[in-house]
């Protein structure tokens, strides 16, 4: 007889008690409460939801870094009397041009002195160019990313979704999943926006028609406030900022007494000093609220307000003024976000995927089960039991490592029930054999098992391979899919060199055939 | 009675059939390269970038009626298609000039469009953009991870057995992926990122075939020293050919469960496996274990493998 060591009994019985237990919740109704695990997460293509792919344009924060330095050095060469003439930022670049190139060694060092992470470079025509050094330029995207992670949890969570994830992807990306949104539409929306607000006096001595011609004065800009058509009204504004938005602690949508919906704001201890400041100092005089570039409102201000808190009032409906405060609250990005991806299923679509799934691989079950019994017989029967308890111990496993099933998953389960016999099927195509070369029934099982393993495990692990490769490459649905396969891996293994060996050798001891019939 | 594909002590004259099948395969494989350069692969938005949306329109309207909606809306190239039920339907617009942000706002304007043909009624059940630079980067993915995949398998087979084993498995896997690009240009299916994993699994699978008629080639070259190396192999392949068509058909059978009830979405990946796991059976068959005989096994220096163990155990 063939020993079967105790162990074994010992470790199939835990897996199949593991494997009813723990996919257990996967068939019930979740009143049912008292067992341990809890059903197998589903993907955002099955249940729902929203898979945004976004990219930090931290470009912009280094074009503002160098903007920066660059004022430094324009107020150190008027201080030192050096000429320049055609300054700016081009492609992460500052640069200017001398007027007597003669002074280049001291402007360079006035340069130096001015930011300490540059990289001057100085031509013999008196070309100065500025760049980062890859340090800090690296140090700023970071820090742009992570900022912008934070930012975004923020804005999400402020709207009430339930369990996002928001990773960082790579040097520049941020992965976002909304499971059970099914209007990505308005979080898109907020997340559109970097909402850098500020507070700037307008230019109340500039024309217009000349800004608008190009001539606008040193030290404004030129902006266009919203009045709810697409281009809005030119306003000249300074590009002086009074009080910025980072000073704010607190904003909500109001009512006011107009019943006009307003965002009411509240500035911290700096932001309401001043503030109260600009509004003492400016009384009678228009000041802008600019958002992104463009100005809400430019009120005349009546009277110094000087309790660190206010008003803005714009062309608001309630939900506009309900997500600007939202997005006040949650703070400016440190950059603008672009959507390089969107993948939304809605609910009923990720409905109607479980539910064909799921017939799916339970037809699928059923035809290679009925196979089985037909080819094999009595053996098919132990393959087919090995095979029940392969897909509950894969869905037990799935659920016990929080592992998330996706639609290609499901397509995953389905494929390995389809492949999961093959195990068996090398084994008894090998006992087979063995029987019609002459050995007797224990002998040929026996064969059959051991000659078997070598082939199932190179062909298993070729399969484990592709599980490999497809994880690496692969995003979402596909992940889901390698980890099912994975698992299915292992767990057909176990199921037919275990499982099924020990059905077959039970049956074995007991009936003692003398003529096998495989 | 037992179902038995392929009955007992077969003996197929496989081997002698090989220059036909490799006739064939070079043919084959030649056909799949023009198809694939005349007309190319009808790529999804995962690798060419652009828009898809599955709305549900319970009023029922034509397709005409849903390619109206979007007329003025300058989109470029819409294409509908019902999908599944008769109220879905899929919107597929091309990949919008003017980079990453020009897909979200198309998006817009083609929601805002649906709206105002069809009101509020409309369910989006599904919308994907994917924008250039992502596409860009889920191509050269797809394809690093397939090349990947066969020299992972190159790898393990060389390790396992001996190179000419290794050559004839890659041949034989190189020749499955090539036959399923090139039923992909000629039918026109969508060869997206879920068409990629199917050609992974296709790889995994294929090595798995050609994995156990090695295994037992492996095994008869030390049980058959002085037979010769053509009458090894096709004894060999005779040996594991119930074994090889059995669980093809189970694994048939799992992946027709899937193309009739699985739902649109899984059909054209299960349709690659099919078709995959046919020519993945055949080359396994007809040309990993032939091409043994071009690549030349060394003979007399098997060492003695599990085999002998067993018998003594035995």
């Amino acid at each position: 007889m063939i020993h079967v060591p105790r162990w074994q009994i010992a470790v199939a019985v835990i897996a199949v008690v593991f494997a009813i237990v723990y996919s257990a919740p996967n068939f019930l109704p979740s009143s049912v409460s008292w067992l341990p695990g809890d059903p197998v997460r589903l993907g955002l293509d099955l249940q729902g939801g929203s898979h945004l792919l976004l990219r930090v344009d931290s470009d912009v924060v280094l074009e503002e870094r160098i903007e920066s330095v660059l004022d430094e050095i324009r107020t150190r060469f008027r201080g030192a009397g050096i000429g320049y003439t055609d300054i700016g930022v081009r492609q992460l670049a500052g640069g200017l041009t001398l007027t007597d190139p003669a002074q280049g060694e001291q402007a360079q060092e006035l340069a130096e002195e001015a930011d300490e992470t540059l990289e001057i470079d100085l031509d013999a025509s008196g070309r100065m160019t500025f760049r980062l050094d890859s340090t800090a330029e690296k140090e700023l995207r970071i820090s742009a990313l992570s900022q912008s992670q934070e930012v975004i949890r923020r804005r999400i969570d402020e709207t009430g979704t339930n369990e996002p994830t928001i990773q960082r992807q790579g040097d520049d990306r941020i992965l976002v999943q909304l499971p059970g949104v099914d209007d990505p539409e308005r979080i898109k929306r907020l997340l559109g926006q970097t909402a850098k607000m500020n507070f700037r006096m307008v230019d109340e001595t500039a024309s217009i028609p000349e800004a608008l011609a190009g001539r606008v004065p040193p030290g404004s800009e030129l902006l266009y406030e919203d009045d709810g058509s697409e281009q809005g009204i030119p306003i000249v504004v300074r590009r002086r900022v009074g009080v910025s938005g980072d000073n704010l602690v607190g904003a909500a949508p109001v009512i006011d007494q107009n019943n006009q919906p307003v965002v009411s704001l509240r500035f911290d201890a700096a932001g309401a000093r001043r503030f109260g400041d600009l509004t003492t100092e400016n009384v009678g005089r228009r000041f802008a609220i600019v958002l992104d570039g463009r100005v809400i409102s430019a009120p005349v201000i009546r009277e110094p307000i000087p309790g660190g808190s206010g008003q803005i009032s714009g062309n608001f409906t309630f939900e506009t003024a309900s997500d600007l405060a939202l997005l006040l609250r949650a703070g400016a990005l440190p950059a603008p976000l672009v959507i390089l991806e969107e993948r939304t299923v809605g609910p009923s679509l990720g409905r109607d995927s479980i539910a064909a799934g799921t017939l799916a691989g339970q037809v699928a079950l059923l035809l290679v089960i009925i196979y089985m019994v037909a080819v094999y017989g009595l053996f098919g029967v132990a393959a087919d039991i090995a095979l029940a308890v392969n897909i509950a111990l894969l869905l037990g496993i799935l659920s016990a490592l929080g592992a998330t099933l996706t639609l290609p998953g499901i397509a995953g389960i389905a494929l390995t029930i389809g492949m999961a016999v093959d195990a068996n099927v090398l084994i008894f195509e090998r006992i087979r054999e063995e029987t019609r070369r002459g050995r007797s029934p224990v002998s040929a099982i026996d064969t059959g098992y051991r000659q078997a393993l070598r082939a199932i495990i190179d062909a298993n692990v070729t399969t484990l391979i592709a599980a490999l490769v497809l994880f690496q490459m692969g995003s979402g649905p596909i992940r889901g899919f390698a980890v099912t396969l994975a698992v299915g891996v292992f767990t057909t293994m176990f199921c037919s060199l275990i499982i099924s060996r020990l059905l077959v050798l039970t049956w074995l001891s007991r009936t003692r055939p003398q003529v096998l019939k495989v | 009675m037992r179902l038995r594909l392929i009955p007992d002590d077969t003996t197929l004259q496989i081997i002698p059939l090989r220059r036909h099948a490799m006739i064939g395969s070079v043919v084959a494989i030649v056909a799949s390269a023009v198809l694939y350069v005349a007309i190319g692969l009808n790529f999804g938005i995962d690798f060419r970038g652009g828009i898809l949306i599955e709305v549900r329109i319970p009023e029922v309207p034509q397709v005409t009626e849903v390619r109206g909606a979007f007329e003025g809306a300058g989109l470029g190239e819409v294409a509908i298609q019902e999908f599944g039920e008769e109220t879905d339907f899929l919107v597929r617009i091309e990949r919008q000039p003017g980079g990453d942000g020009a897909q979200q706002a198309a998006v817009e304007t083609a929601r805002s469009h649906l709206a105002a043909a069809f009101g509020d009624a409309v369910e989006y059940r599904r919308v994907e953009f994917v924008g250039p630079t992502v596409s860009q980067d889920l191509l050269r993915g797809g394809a690093i991870a397939v090349l990947l995949a066969v020299v992972a398998m190159l790898l393990y087979i060389m390790f396992r057995f001996e190179m000419a084993f290794a050559w004839g498995a890659v041949v034989a896997l190189v020749h499955d992926v090539i036959l399923t690009i090139g039923v992909f240009s000629i039918t026109g299916l969508e060869f997206n990122v879920a068409t990629v994993a199917a050609l992974l699994l296709i790889v995994g699978y294929s090595m798995n075939d050609t994995v156990v008629v090695y295994d037992r080639v492996r095994e008869n070259l030390r049980k058959y020293k002085k037979t010769s190396l053509d009458l090894v192999l096709n004894r060999s392949i005779n040996e594991t050919l119930s074994r090889t068509v059995n669980t093809t058909v189970t694994t048939i059978l799992a992946l027709g469960a899937l193309i009739l009830l699985g739902g649109p979405v899984v059909q054209d990946f299960s349709f690659a496996m099919i078709w995959g796991i046919t020519v993945g059976t055949y080359s396994s068959i007809f040309l990993a274990a032939p091409l043994l005989l071009t690549f030349g096994v060394r003979r007399g220096a098997e060492t003695p493998g599990p085999k002998a163990e067993g018998e003594r155990a035995a």
